[in-house]
């Protein structure tokens, strides 16, 4: 009998031709938006004689840690304790997001499953407010801050984070999607209270766009450098005090880039470990018309 | 025998619309508990900003006198007598124009492209694009590896191959400034947008893709645009908003890696104007007016590319 030749089965529409360009081409691109970061953990890896080679060399030859421990010896000397502007920041972080997760999920719960007046005008002014970028409301912010008299403290960071309107729409979308009706009927009629519910029941079920929410705004406040709204130095975060370090001047290079891995790795770590609850998150985000 | 209605209805035939709305917001009195922090917070800190900023730009206002009452002239004033400002407003038309576009489509289109790759390698993948969207200032390596002293190494390297023959001050140059930024500022922008669109990717029922070829969808691009296009809609909207949004907002990259102000104002954006007369000269008002009009500019081009969106498919 003949043997029939079965050819291997290809996905659908796709040509051998394109799929090669494709891989190629990701692998192109891909060495281009990495290639910044390579840059820094080698050079933060190099001794300082390597750092002066000229020509520059791209790769480290002898890795080494001093650069690291040059940062820390750099650190002890600042004016203000330099765990001082870690604690800050990591206090902004932790404060900020904690904060806008629960404010947020909070108010998605009831946009997203309690009927009452006023629910789809509240959600069409946050997405509608989607639209514009905070860096346009500075000036303002400033002004209403002053106001309130919390220029120049933790208030002034933090509270205005909260009320980002990114992370209350990704959550009532995914909530809309994720969290059944009938579930919260039986807990109704089990008698759980409203708050009850939405911390015992629907938050759990909603881990996926709570982290995407740590995620996201973890990042953005992770980045707070110097800002117009804090004046005294004991308030300044971690990354102004290393673009004061890196404003010392080129002998501090390997010093620099020390403080430029650490500062990249945080947010890239958190990333890495909430990545398929971040895409789950996504997947409900969409803005209907 | 026709029954009679229960009390309760009887009791409420004539409720107008006005006692029903009260009686549901009653009945509901926990979930405006619910909203009231987020709302509070939104209302003082998104929704407040704007109108305050439209009320100051028509004042002069300096943070320590009561604002006075100016009408139109700082608009005029912008419009009339501050070339800069109108240099600042063609800068950031040109970046939005170009980077919002692009940065949109690379996000579409890696989004596309890693999602046909197997699940292991797409994470990883993922991960080197999204990077540096989260990593702080990574970017600002781009300022070494440009650097304008012959120890940058795109200038090491153009001097090695002879292309030429003493180094390029790429930040201090106008001619090149302008390219540089785009270019750090689309390496930076696969953000929240991409994700969006892996996500919108991956979501798509397979069963969609063997219709579509029944139905004669041919190649790829065909299956792009006639069949995973259309389902991820909602992902294109909330992306291109997000596009459009950062590509406005766009002015930090810009000083820390030009300085401010650049060289000869070439890349002086709205957002450089707004904060040169918001923080350093204290021109409220004046400042007010450039947000003003920045976010009419911002809202603006989102309804116009969200009324392009509905051809999407089609």
């Amino acid at each position: 009998m003949k043997k029939f030749k079965i050819k291997k089965m290809r996905a659908l529409n796709r040509s051998y031709g394109g799929d090669v360009g494709i891989n190629v081409f990701l692998l192109i691109v891909g060495a281009f938006m990495a290639l910044p970061f390579v840059y820094a953990i080698c050079s933060a890896l190099k001794p300082l004689d390597e750092l002066w080679y000229f020509p520059p060399r791209f790769f480290v030859e002898n890795p080494t840690l001093k650069n690291f421990t040059e940062l820390f010896r750099l650190m002890s000397t600042s004016w203000v304790p330099f765990s001082r502007y870690i604690f800050n920041t990591v206090f902004i972080s932790v404060v900020g997001t904690g904060g806008h997760v629960l404010v947020a999920s909070l108010a998605a719960y009831a946009l997203s499953k309690m009927k009452f007046p006023g629910r789809n005008f509240m959600f069409k002014a946050v997405e509608y407010s989607l639209m514009y970028n905070a860096v346009a409301a500075g000036i303002a912010i400033f002004i209403i801050l002053s106001a309130l008299g919390w220029i120049d403290t933790y208030l002034a960071i933090i509270i205005p984070t909260l009320a980002g309107s990114l992370g209350l729409f990704l959550m009532k979308q995914f909530m809309d999607s994720n969290v059944p009706d009938q579930i919260l009927e039986a807990a109704h009629i089990d008698g759980a209270g409203e708050f009850r519910i939405w911390w015992q029941i629907a938050m759990p079920l909603v881990k996926p766009a709570w982290l995407t929410l740590i995620i996201l705004m973890f990042q953005s406040l992770w980045q707070t450098g110097a800002s117009i709204y804090i004046q005294s130095e004991e308030l300044k975060t971690f990354s102004y005090a290393i673009s004061q370090v890196l404003a010392g001047g080129i002998v501090r290079t390997g010093a620099a880039s020390a403080s430029t891995v650490i500062m990249m790795s945080v947010p890239i770590l958190v990333f890495v470990l909430s990545q398929s609850n971040v895409i789950e998150t996504m997947a409900t985000s969409g803005m209907k018309d | 025998m026709a029954k009679e209605p229960v009390n309760a209805v009887k009791e409420r035939a004539d409720w107008t619309k006005r006692d029903w709305r009260r009686y549901e917001m009653k009945k509901n009195k926990v979930a405006y508990l619910f909203v009231a922090p987020y709302m509070i917070l939104f209302t003082v800190f998104t929704v407040a900003p704007v109108v305050l900023s439209f009320l100051l730009s028509f004042t002069s206002f300096n943070m320590l006198e009561w604002p006075k009452m100016v009408w139109l002239d700082n608009y005029l004033r912008l419009f009339l007598a501050d070339d800069i400002f109108l240099t600042s407003v063609k800068n950031t038309f040109l970046f939005a124009v170009i980077t919002g576009p692009a940065s949109y489509l690379l996000c579409l289109f890696f989004a596309w492209f890693i999602n046909e790759l197997t699940p292991k390698i797409r994470s990883f993948v993922t991960l080197i694009f999204y990077a540096p969207a989260i990593a702080g200032n990574v970017y600002l390596i781009w300022g070494i590896l440009f650097s304008g002293d012959s120890y940058g190494y795109v200038n090491g390297w153009l001097l090695k191959m002879g292309l030429i023959s003493e180094p390029i001050l790429f930040f201090q140059n106008v001619n090149y400034i302008f390219p540089l930024i785009i270019m750090v500022a689309l390496w930076t922008s696969l953000g929240t947008s991409f994700l969006t669109f892996i996500a919108g990717f991956q979501n798509v029922d397979r069963t969609y893709y063997e219709a579509g070829a029944v139905d004669g969808v041919k190649n790829r691009w065909q299956e792009l645009w006639f069949v995973t296009l259309p389902l991820m809609k909602n992902q294109m909207l909330l992306s291109a908003v997000l596009a459009i949004t950062g590509a406005f907002g766009f002015g930090a990259i810009i000083d820390a890696m030009v300085g401010f102000p650049s060289p000869d104002y070439c890349v002086h954006t709205m957002v450089h104007h707004l904060n040169d007369y918001g923080n350093l000269r204290m021109e409220l008002g004046y400042a007010s007016a450039i947000a003003t009009l920045l976010f009419l500019m911002m809202i603006g081009s989102n309804f116009l590319v969200r009324n392009l969106l509905k051809r999407v498919g089609k």
